[in-house]
């Protein structure tokens, strides 16, 4: 693959020529920590980060987006006809997205682009994307996405992938995408031995990871064996959680959301808003039945969707590309590594883990 | 820290050994720093997983709602005064607790401890003199004072020592007054500020919000069986981040906890955003103090002034 070489200097004066093509969006630090933005003309991103406090996500799937508008007036001709609002068409590029937040749209378009239905919000906004990512040279301490479906330089899902070496970035470029930013950034100095160079960076990021997941147990296992481990599994970890949606709400691979209709005077919207797994609302029938009402089914349908069911179904890995969040931000430490790691090692004979941590 | 430790597990082992009690909740070693795991022992084996250092800031009293075990909990001072409301509001009864009752320093603040350093805390050392507190990571090693990161709730709070319990685990520690701390400095600055002031300050607190309700149910005073933002016949308020709705349901909720809400922190500490949603709550505190000469959580025997009535309540509405 072509690896190209910026002078740290020149990304700025890059980045800049590159506002009038795309709508570009960026980590910003704005009070304590980094969050993607969209970068306002001559707004640098500010790449000193390890990772943004919440996921890449919202970007191409926001928390809350309208799907359709409707009038409530009689008289309107138009008068309760749903109609899709004007999207911005404009391309974007995301500059500096780490390798798990790109991964993870991987593991979320499994879901919302299969033959039988497609997502035309979330794949409208994929397609206008171009994803600049940012390896990482030092891993945090939570992170585990060596063990996920994911990796400090992994680039399977980016069109470009730079890499600080210290006096320059190397951009890898591995799509038409990638190569099409990079032209119209004027970044196209040929870097020289530069694969090797990465390769040799990449082991050392890789080296540094300092937690694992055991995964390779997981499809073995019955279903209904950890779906029964209340007692090995479930009561414990279910205790602690107070069931916010801390967890799914920072999850760049959560995908579940909720439609509403919200109307003001006389006009009115469809929208869709994230949901979370770990309310009770989320599975509340009409007829007011609630098929999860105890907090220990939330949390079990939680971990068994991450790393059972989409691991069944989708026979790609786990739903999980190890960026830690969760791990970081759960007010209660229900810690996913070490749930994992207790559904890959559960023993049915015994009704135990063999590793609880 | 280690002594306090010791105690809880010494005692939690008696209580389960004498059938005292079903269940001890307290705190075990969280896997990562600054967060400890509410956990429940059951059997005597399980007590040596309890600790207690200064990560131990979420309310325990969110734990015993509508339990029907005979419970042995760990409770500080604002775990206590929630425990208390948790009695007179009918959610535990006072029989079915032992609560062992821990002297409190103060708790540490992850959000400003978090925001100290560039990179991810590895690990977090308290002295045994509860002088210092040291983080570390790659490549970083910093000391503060530990008056200096307490959670600010803890830096104001009045009664550290558990007003309500069954034994305690150590001494009472000094409490501070009027005198020693202003605590409602942060509230009266708002107070004075003019309308348009006070709108973007609300504005800024809450333009983090990403609605998860980690606050909400963090807090122990938020049992409702349906929180009012979950209701859909009526919907009282829209589920998108429209800043409107994200202000309805703070304010609600801080209403909702007037004269109930001990100033634990919890919220604050559970929010992955470190939005300080105290600064609604320190409000109604204080007006409770003025108006009605009302702590919350000192008293099993009375009801909070927001859901009684008193001729001689000082409104003059109400007369």
């Amino acid at each position: 693959m072509k690896v190209i070489q910026i002078d740290k200097s020149e990304l700025d004066a890059g980045l800049k020529k590159l506002e009038s093509a795309y709508r570009l969006i960026g980590p910003v630090k704005e009070k304590d920590y980094h969050l993607f933005k969209a970068l306002t003309p001559g707004q640098k991103p500010d790449l000193d980060y390890s990772n943004t406090r919440l996921s890449a996500r919202s970007i191409l799937y926001p928390q809350s987006e309208v799907m359709f508008t409707f009038s409530l007036d009689k008289n309107d001709p138009q008068y309760a006809i749903l109609k899709e609002p004007a999207k911005d068409p404009q391309p974007r590029a995301v500059i500096g997205i780490r390798p798990c937040d790109a991964d993870a749209y991987e593991v979320v378009r499994r879901n919302f682009d299969t033959p039988e239905y497609k997502d035309p919000y979330w794949l409208k906004n994929f397609e206008a994307t171009t994803l600049v990512g940012f390896a990482c040279n030092n891993p945090c301490p939570t992170c585990f996405c060596t063990s996920a479906v994911s990796g400090p330089f992994s680039d399977r899902n980016l069109d470009i992938l730079l890499v600080d070496d210290g006096n320059h970035f190397l951009a890898r470029l591995s799509t038409e995408k990638g190569e099409k930013l990079a032209e119209l950034a004027g970044w196209k100095r040929p870097a020289e031995n530069a694969d090797d160079t990465i390769e040799k960076m990449k082991a050392t990021a890789e080296s540094k990871m300092t937690t694992t997941v055991s995964t390779d147990n997981l499809a073995n296992q019955s279903l209904t064996d950890l779906y029964e481990a209340e007692e090995a599994i479930w009561d414990s970890e279910a205790f602690a959680c107070i069931n916010c949606g801390t967890c799914t709400h920072a999850c760049p691979t959560c995908w579940c959301f909720d439609v509403q209709d919200e109307t003001y005077g006389k006009s009115g919207v469809r929208m869709r808003n994230w949901d979370s797994c770990m309310y009770p609302l989320f599975t509340m029938h009409a007829s007011g039945h609630n098929p999860r009402d105890k907090k220990i089914g939330r949390v079990r349908q939680r971990f068994m969707h991450k790393l059972k069911y989409y691991v069944d179904k989708y026979e790609q890995g786990i739903q999980c590309t190890g960026c830690g969040r969760c791990v970081r931000l759960c007010p209660v430490n229900i810690d996913i590594r070490r749930i994992c790691n207790k559904m890959n090692s559960y023993d049915p004979e015994t009704c135990s883990c063999a590793v609880t941590s | 820290m280690t002594s306090y430790t010791d105690k809880i597990r010494e005692i939690s082992k008696r209580l389960l050994k004498e059938g005292k009690v079903d269940m001890v909740i307290g705190f075990t070693r969280g896997s990562v720093p600054m967060m400890h795991q509410p956990m429940f022992a059951k059997n005597q084996g399980d007590v040596d997983r309890f600790v207690w250092d200064g990560n131990c800031g979420i309310n325990l009293a969110n734990y015993v709602t509508d339990r029907k075990e005979k419970i042995g909990i760990v409770a500080k001072g604002c775990d206590a005064r929630n425990l208390a409301v948790h009695i007179v509001e009918n959610k535990i009864n006072r029989d079915q607790l032992y609560i062992i009752g821990v002297p409190c320093t103060g708790m540490l603040d992850r959000h400003k401890l978090t925001a100290s350093v560039a990179g991810e805390i590895e690990s977090i050392m308290e002295d045994e003199a509860g002088k210092t507190v040291t983080i570390s990571g790659n490549g970083f090693s910093e000391t503060y004072d530990r008056a200096a990161v307490l959670q600010e709730n803890c830096s104001l709070c009045m009664h550290r020592n558990p007003v309500i319990y069954d034994e305690l685990i150590a001494d009472k520690v000094p409490e501070q007054s009027e005198n020693d701390v202003d605590r409602f400095a942060a509230v009266r600055k708002v107070e004075e500020m003019t309308p348009d002031e006070k709108w973007a300050y609300f504005d800024d607190l809450l333009s983090d919000c990403i609605r998860c309700y980690a606050c909400r149910n963090a807090c122990p005073l938020c049992y409702c069986p349906t929180c009012f933002v979950d209701e859909s016949k009526p919907q009282w308020v829209g589920k998108s981040i429209d800043p409107t709705d994200i202000r309805i349901f703070h304010f609600l909720r801080a209403y909702h906890c007037a004269g109930r809400c001990t100033d634990c922190g919890a919220c604050v500490r559970s929010c992955p955003m470190g939005i300080n949603v105290r600064a609604m709550t320190k409000k109604l505190e204080k007006d409770c103090l003025e108006n009605f000469g009302w702590e919350a959580g000192l008293t099993t025997e009375q009801r909070p002034p927001l859901d009684t009535y008193k001729p001689d309540d000082p409104e003059q509405f109400i007369k």
